[in-house]
C-alpha cells in the first residue's frame, strides 16, 4: 500500500475538496506525509500522461480533469453554469479585494446600484452576509465563499490577480503626474504542493 | 433589396454605469486622466445620454447624476478661484474627487478581465460530483471548523428540502407579567420559610433567562436596601447567604 495511493482513493471519492486535516485523520498518518503523498501522486499522474490532476482548490485538494480535454469531456457532460455578466463580475471583484464590505460601499465604486446583482450572487452562493457594519444604517457586510474560490479554480483569496495599487491618496490636490501602479504582494505567492506548474501558468493569460 | 426595416441594426456599446462611460470616452480621447478636459468629455457625455434619450431609452438616474457633476465642475473651472484662505494652501482641483472615484473603479473593472480568464479556465476543469449523502462523511467534524454561516447555510439547505425555504419564520414572544414587586414578594416568602435563609445562587433556576436574573438581582438589592434582607459573605467569591430580617412583632 503506498499513501500516494491512499490520497488517490481519497480523492477520488470524496468530490469536494478535502483538506490536508481531512486526509490525514482519513490516512492516520501525519499532515506532512499527505503533502508527500500529493506531491508523489501529482508526479505520478504526470509521469503516465493522466487525463487526471491534483488541484489545489478551495482551501483544499481535488481531482480534476486536466484541461486539454475539456472538449472530449464536453461531449459527455455539459459545462457548469453560465458564465458571469460584467456587472457581476465588477461586483464580485469589489467584494473579493475589500471584503467585508457593505453595498453603499460596492455602490459608491461603482457608481450604479448593485442590489439586483447582489441578489444574485448571494443565490448563486458566491457571496454571503457576514453580519452588519456598525455605521448608520447598519449595512450588512458581504464577503466570498468557498464557492466563491472553487468558482475560479482558486485555492485561497490570496491567490486573486494582484490589484493595481495606484495610491489614491496622492490624486487628490492638482496632481497631473501619473501615479505609478504597484503591484502589491504578486509573484510572491509559494508553489501550492500538489499543483504542477503548468496549472498556474495560462490562468492569467487565458483571457485576451 | 432587404427591407429597410430588417437592415436597421444597431450595435449599442454596453456600459457598467456612468464611470464606466466617463472612463471609455477618456480612453477615446487619448487624454491622461489625471488632467481631464473637462468641457470636452462633458461634452461628448451629454451626446451620448441625449443619443439614448432620442432613441426612447430609459436612461438610468446615475447617469443624469453624472451628468449635473460635470457640469458643476465646468462650472467651478470656469470661476476665477477664491482668493485662498489663511493658512490653507492646497487649494483643490475642481476635477479632483471625480479623479478618484475614476481611478478607484477603474482599480477593479480591470481586474474582470483576470476573473473572466479564470472562470474560462476553470469551466475547462471538471470534479466528480459532490457525494449525495453528507451523513456518508465518517471524518468528524473538527471543533470550531464549522462557523456561523456553515450552520446557517446548511439550516437553510434542510429548510429548503423540507420545502420551506420561503416561508416567514415567526414566533410569539410572550409578554412576561413579572414586576419588580412581585419578585421582591417571593423572594421574601422564599427567605422567611426557613430560620437559615437561602443561598443567593439558589435562586438561579437553570435555564436561567436573562430577564428574570436582572430582576432577581435588582429584587435583592432592593430588599437589603430596605433592611428586610441580610446577605453575609463569608469570604471574598464565596456564595451569599440571605436571610430575612425578623420583623419586630
Amino acid at each position: 500500500m503506498s499513501q500516494a495511493a491512499e490520497v488517490e482513493c481519497l480523492l477520488f471519492v470524496a468530490g469536494e475538496p478535502l483538506q490536508l486535516a481531512d486526509l490525514a485523520r482519513a490516512m492516520q498518518c501525519d499532515p506532512m506525509d499527505v503533502e508527500e503523498a500529493l506531491r508523489e501522486l501529482q508526479v505520478e499522474l504526470g509521469a503516465r500522461g493522466s487525463g487526471l490532476q491534483v488541484l489545489a482548490i478551495a482551501g483544499g485538494y481535488q481531482l480534476a480533469t486536466r484541461t486539454e480535454y475539456a472538449d472530449t469531456v464536453a461531449r459527455l457532460a455539459a459545462r457548469s453554469d453560465s458564465r458571469l455578466s460584467r456587472a457581476a463580475l465588477e461586483t464580485l471583484a469589489v467584494i473579493a479585494y475589500r471584503q467585508p464590505t457593505t453595498q453603499p460601499e460596492i455602490e459608491a465604486v461603482r457608481g450604479v446600484s448593485v442590489g439586483g446583482v447582489l441578489k444574485t450572487l448571494q443565490e448563486r452562493r458566491l457571496i454571503v452576509d457576514a453580519g452588519r457594519k456598525a455605521t448608520m444604517g447598519r449595512p450588512i457586510l458581504y464577503v466570498t465563499t468557498q464557492e466563491f474560490l472553487h468558482y475560479f479554480g482558486l485555492k485561497e483569496i490570496a491567490d486573486l490577480p494582484p490589484l493595481d495599487d495606484a495610491d489614491v491618496s496622492a490624486i487628490v490636490g492638482k496632481v497631473a503626474a501619473s501615479a505609478q501602479p504597484a503591484p502589491r504582494s504578486g509573484g510572491a505567492d509559494p508553489q501550492e504542493p500538489g499543483t504542477a506548474p503548468q496549472d498556474d501558468a495560462p490562468i492569467g493569460e487565458a483571457s485576451s | 433589396m432587404l427591407s429597410a426595416a430588417r437592415s436597421l441594426l444597431f450595435r449599442l456599446p454596453a456600459y457598467e454605469g456612468p464611470l464606466d462611460l466617463l472612463l471609455q470616452l477618456i480612453r477615446k480621447s487619448k487624454v491622461d486622466i489625471y488632467d481631464i478636459p473637462i468641457a470636452e468629455i462633458t461634452r461628448q457625455y451629454m451626446a451620448t445620454v441625449e443619443l439614448w434619450q432620442s432613441m426612447d431609452l430609459a436612461v438610468a438616474g446615475e447617469y443624469l447624476v453624472m451628468a449635473a457633476t460635470l457640469v458643476e465642475i465646468k462650472s467651478r473651472l470656469l470661476l476665477p478661484a477664491p482668493p485662498p484662505a489663511e493658512g490653507d494652501d492646497t487649494e483643490e482641483d475642481p476635477r479632483a474627487e471625480l479623479v478618484r472615484r475614476l481611478v478607484e473603479y477603474e482599480r477593479y473593472a480591470s481586474v474582470v478581465d483576470g476573473l473572466k480568464g479564470l472562470e474560462s479556465y476553470r469551466r475547462d476543469l471538471y470534479f466528480r460530483a459532490a457525494m449525495e449523502d453528507p451523513e456518508a462523511y465518517l471524518l468528524p467534524v473538527p471543533e470550531a471548523a464549522l462557523d456561523g454561516r456553515a450552520l446557517l447555510a446548511a439550516l437553510q439547505r434542510a429548510l429548503e428540502a423540507a420545502g420551506v425555504k420561503d416561508a416567514l419564520v415567526t414566533a410569539v414572544v410572550p409578554r412576561r407579567r413579572l414586576s419588580l414587586r412581585m419578585k421582591m414578594a417571593e423572594v421574601l416568602r422564599r427567605l422567611r420559610s426557613s430560620a437559615e435563609g437561602a443561598l443567593f445562587s439558589d435562586f438561579f433556576e437553570v435555564p436561567c433567562r436573562r430577564y428574570e436574573i436582572v430582576l432577581l438581582f435588582l429584587a435583592v438589592l432592593e430588599l437589603l436596601r430596605v433592611g428586610k434582607v441580610r446577605a453575609v459573605q463569608r469570604n471574598p467569591l464565596a456564595d451569599i447567604r440571605l436571610t430575612a430580617v425578623q420583623e419586630a412583632a
